[in-house]
């Protein structure tokens, strides 16, 4: 077969960013620890300018014998991803560098990753599907135990290693039982076999099961959930900040594209269970962060309700259902990064703090950062006018649309459910008198990322329009 | 004039000065002063500009006036569209009346973070018109919604000791309620595709059980705001642990959004839904009168008994509202008026003595009427208000529901005729409980009576209480024409709906 010279342009961004991270690690492995700073500055750099790629010049179409699809969803997608992950390692040096495990190797880890996510979204077929899978993993791992000297990182990097190999093995389990009911891997040929019935057997469904098994893990939606609040809170926060956000974004839109795409004449066996692990989700995600003192966990229950508002969008299946994943995620990036920028942002007497008692009065001592916290926790709580309510209105309406009412309603309770976690870390900041003082913030990209994510959601609550434009044309892309 | 964007004026004015107390920077002391200066004058250009509604509000039309509409959120079919009718220009008007009178009463007692409280005022005084200003359904559950941002704080920041339970309590029961009004607000999207209110209120055309489920989403929100029996066990807690100021406000302008709801959400757009439950509003209502009057008459805290006595007199409000005659509706929005006043100048009554004893202890007081003449009379004053003595404001509303109600059902009218009984009952025995008697405490023997400050506080919402009382036509008059037409509107589609059934 040949590969024609299109294959190549459409996935430039690709190439760059891995001829990019190859270039880094050679020059990082030359010159030693000095270049860390340089490597990771580059890197971030790096992602950028792949997200830029994907628009300049912006081209549509599958590659490589269609194993690999560039359509408005993909790319949307991408710039997400790849945002979120420059982003994150941008406010992890000062994390870094206080706990000396500041490595060149991080920064390409994560680039690895960001590649690997990137093949997952633009995946056309089952095998593109999982080297991009394992390609992220693998290099997740990693970075999870990137702070080896402490048994908490250790712990969460073989946790997150066994149970994510679990879900990879039951995920090609799955696969291969697709490939021999539907006799191919591609995605096109999936759908075709399903279309004209050889491949609607009890058998696919089953492979599908498994398939779904495999993805939900990856975006910890319950029951497969439980690895997620270990490893949010054994690693080190700036990878949590960006677990929280970059795989999660992947895997969505990789969900996403599965379902819609191959799966879509299954929809109604695969609707039940996403229907399910969605309120699941939600119910959980709301009652268990209830008591959690530490506020890398309280995230981790929060990441997997709103999860579940994010399957339930999913679930409704429609052009307006995925228009409202979209725009959720868009959203919630922005959320989740700011929250995780405050977080980096607690110290006391220089060192690192957590819980969420640590934040008493902390309207008092660091008004802004009390502020930005307050805005970023009323949005996650989904009240408006703030940005967190325009994403779950658009949920919602693309899940009432559907006829998924029991779900719309049990998913709205869910959410009063967990408003008042979110609330309680506002009382906790306001009303509480307050505790030793934090360390006022130094001035830094942690501080920048706070309140240009505090600006942005605050951008989102008064003008959602532009950003449904986009989630809009992005969804274009499964409809024709 | 219609050209001018005057809602969105009186809307986000507040706002702008809320942001200039957000960049006041300085010594406490400095930033304090200016920013109290800063609220209390943005707030009375606003309650002026807002008094130049009524002066250009035409009171022969039943339509909306002052409408502005612009494309928001096309994707959702949302749009930033406000107007206002004869329901809620006064509603409007309570709103910019109460904000300065309640930063002014605020102006001595509250001393710690200043500057957040003010900004919290000033934010509140937005949504508040916003909510009442709103003719789209999401822009109006957004402002509905917002309200308990600055609520939740003002009380949980401001209150008093068991302030962080009674701040959760409101902003979760009130939350419960509205997000299922939320997905009753998209099933009406879905319906008509856009939330725009008076497109929904020509095109929607549900079925019967449709609007019934629809009817209770938005009752759940409703009721847990005006608050009806039993879900009004929020209130008494918010109410105690709010500062003054937040209580003036729950009081006078937010239970009103739960009758206002009733009246310009649920009974247009569900009315075959609306008479079907109509007697549980009744039952609920009657219960509400009754049995929360019988519990204010135990009450050992001023402020509770005042708030027992709010969920009494909201419930002639919802009688009203849903026995929808001409008196009935207009007597619901009377008292709703009245209400907004009276229960706001009894908080601030509570205020005065409680600023000065740091106690809501009715037992801790007796034989003020010694030493605070000016004080013994103004709360006597709204006292014979809130009980309803003829020529005041309370007693209008409370006889045209009477009246409306013994229309249409007598049994309703007797039942809540009670009601009239047993407030007095409470109120007087407050009055006299805490005014009269011998000054024996000895914690008394020095207080003060009302300063200039206090005076001018109570001065404008005493006089308007008599204008009320008095000549009530003011007020009656500009309601009249939306009031008929929607009580019309609803016959008409009840009729319709009975003609259709009838039909084989």
């Amino acid at each position: 077969m040949i590969i024609g010279l299109e294959s190549w342009t459409l996935a430039r961004p690709e190439l760059f960013l891995a001829a990019a991270t190859a270039l880094l690690l050679i020059y990082g492995v030359v010159r030693g620890e000095v270049a860390t700073s340089f490597v990771s500055l580059a890197t971030s750099a790096a992602l950028l300018v792949t997200a830029v790629l994907l628009f300049v010049p912006y081209r549509e179409g599958t590659a490589f014998a269609s194993l690999f699809i560039v359509d408005r969803l993909t790319a949307t997608m991408k710039v997400l991803v790849l945002v979120g992950a420059s982003i994150a390692i941008l406010m992890s040096r000062a994390y870094f560098e206080q706990v000396r495990a500041w490595r060149f190797e991080y920064p390409l880890l994560v680039a690895l990753a960001t590649l690997g996510m990137m093949l997952m979204i633009s995946a056309n077929d089952l095998m593109a599907l999982y080297v991009g899978l394992e390609l992220q993993s693998l290099a997740l791992y990693v970075v999870a135990a990137f702070q080896r000297d402490t048994v908490r990182s250790t712990e969460a990097g073989v946790k997150y290693f066994v149970l994510g190999s679990v879900a990879s093995g039951m995920l090609l389990f799955g696969a291969s039982l697709v490939y021999g009911f539907c006799g191919g891997t591609a995605f096109v040929q999936i759908s075709r076999a399903l279309l004209d019935g050889r491949g609607a057997e009890i058998g696919t469904v089953i492979g599908l099961v498994f398939v779904v098994a495999g993805l939900a893990f990856k975006v910890s939606a319950v029951p497969f959930h439980m690895w997620t609040p270990d490893v949010y809170e054994g690693a080190p926060t700036p990878v949590t900040a960006l677990f929280a956000v970059a795989p999660k974004i992947a895997a969505m839109s990789l969900m996403v594209s599965v379902l819609m795409g191959p799966f879509k004449p299954l929809f109604a066996q695969w609707q039940q269970i996403i229907v399910v692990a969605s309120v699941l989700s939600m119910a959980l995600g709301a009652f268990a962060a209830l008591r959690q003192q530490n506020i890398k966990r309280l995230m981790a229950y929060s990441s997997i309700g709103n999860v579940g508002y994010i399957l339930l969008g999913l679930a409704s299946g429609s052009e307006k259902g995925i228009q409202s994943v979209v725009f959720y995620l868009a959203i919630y990036m922005v959320m989740t990064l700011g929250v995780f920028a405050t977080i980096l942002m607690m110290k006391r007497r220089d060192v690192m703090v957590e819980n969420i008692p640590d934040l008493a009065g902390l309207a008092r001592s660091q008004p802004m950062m009390a502020l930005a916290l307050m805005i970023f926790m009323f949005s996650l709580a989904g009240i408006p006018p703030l940005a967190g309510f325009w994403g779950k209105l658009y949920i919602f309406i693309a899940a009432v649309e559907a006829k998924l009412y029991v779900a719309a309603v049990l998913g709205v309770l869910a959410s009063v459910v967990a408003s008042y976690y979110y609330m309680r870390i506002v009382k906790v900041m306001y009303f509480d008198e307050p505790a030793e003082a934090l360390d006022r913030p130094a001035f830094g990209v942690n501080r920048a990322v706070a309140l240009a994510a505090a600006v942005l959601v605050a951008v989102f609550s008064l003008a959602p329009q532009p950003l449904s434009v986009v989630a809009a044309a992005a969804a274009k892309g499964l409809f024709p | 004039m219609s050209s001018w964007p005057f809602l969105s004026l009186v809307t986000f004015l507040p706002l702008v000065g809320a942001l200039f107390c957000l960049i006041v920077n300085g010594p406490k002391e400095a930033v304090d002063r200016n920013c109290r200066s800063v609220a209390l004058v943005t707030s009375l250009a606003t309650f002026l500009i807002s008094i130049l509604l009524w002066v250009w509000f035409d009171p022969t039309k039943a339509g909306f006036q002052f409408e502005e509409k612009l494309a928001w959120v096309p994707a959702l079919g949302i749009g930033y569209h406000v107007g206002i009718d004869g329901i809620s220009l006064f509603f409007v008007l309570l709103s910019t009346l109460l904000t300065p009178i309640c930063i002014l009463a605020s102006w001595e007692s509250v001393q710690v973070r200043v500057k957040e409280y003010m900004i919290a005022f000033l934010v509140l005084e937005t949504f508040m018109v916003g909510m009442f200003c709103a003719l789209d359904l999401a822009l109006f559950y957004i402002f509905f919604e917002g309200v308990l941002i600055p609520m939740f704080l003002i009380i949980g920041v401001w209150g008093g000791k068991r302030r962080v339970y009674a701040a959760f309590k409101f902003f979760l029961y009130t939350l419960l309620g509205s997000v299922l009004m939320l997905l009753a607000i998209i099933a009406i999207y879905w319906q008509v595709g856009t939330t725009d209110l008076p497109t929904a209120m020509e095109k929607l055309n549900l079925p019967f059980a449709w609007q019934c489920w629809l009817w209770l989403a938005f009752f759940a929100s409703f009721a847990v705001k005006v608050p009806m029996w039993p879900v009004h066990t929020w209130l008494p807690d918010a109410h105690v642990e709010a500062p003054t100021a937040g209580s003036v406000i729950l009081a006078g302008v937010l239970l009103k959004m739960g009758g206002y709801g009733f009246l310009r959400y649920s009974i247009p757009l569900m009315p075959e839904a609306t008479q079907y439950f109509a007697p549980l509003i009744f039952g609920l209502s009657i219960v509400a009168v009754i049995y929360t009057s019988l519990v204010a008459l135990v009450q050992e805290d001023m402020k509770k008994l005042i708030a027992y006595s709010s969920v009494a007199h909201m419930g002639f409000v919802t009688i009203g509202a849903f026995i929808l005659n001409m008196q009935g509706v207009q007597g619901s929005l009377f008292q709703m008026l009245s209400h907004g006043i009276v229960s706001a100048a009894l908080f601030l009554c509570v205020g005065v003595v409680y600023d000065r004893m740091h106690t809501r202890e009715i037992a801790a007081y007796g034989g003020l009427v010694h030493r605070m003449p000016r004080y013994a009379f103004t709360f006597m004053f709204f006292t014979l208000a809130s009980v309803g003595l003829p020529g005041l404001s309370g007693f209008v509303g409370e006889f045209l529901v009477l009246v409306g109600a013994f229309k249409a059902n007598t049994w309703v009218a007797t039942l809540a005729a009670t009601g009239l009984i047993l407030g007095a009952a409470y109120a007087l025995w407050l009055y006299r409980k805490i005014i009269f008697g011998e000054l024996t405490k000895s914690s008394l023997q020095a207080i003060l009576d009302m300063n200039r400050r206090e005076i001018a506080v109570f001065l404008p919402l005493v006089l308007l209480t008599l204008w009320m009382g008095i000549y009530p036509n003011s007020f009656l008059d500009p309601m009249a024409p939306t009031v008929d037409k929607l009580v019309a509107d609803y016959q008409n589609a009840i009729k319709l709906a009975r003609t259709a059934a009838l039909a084989p």
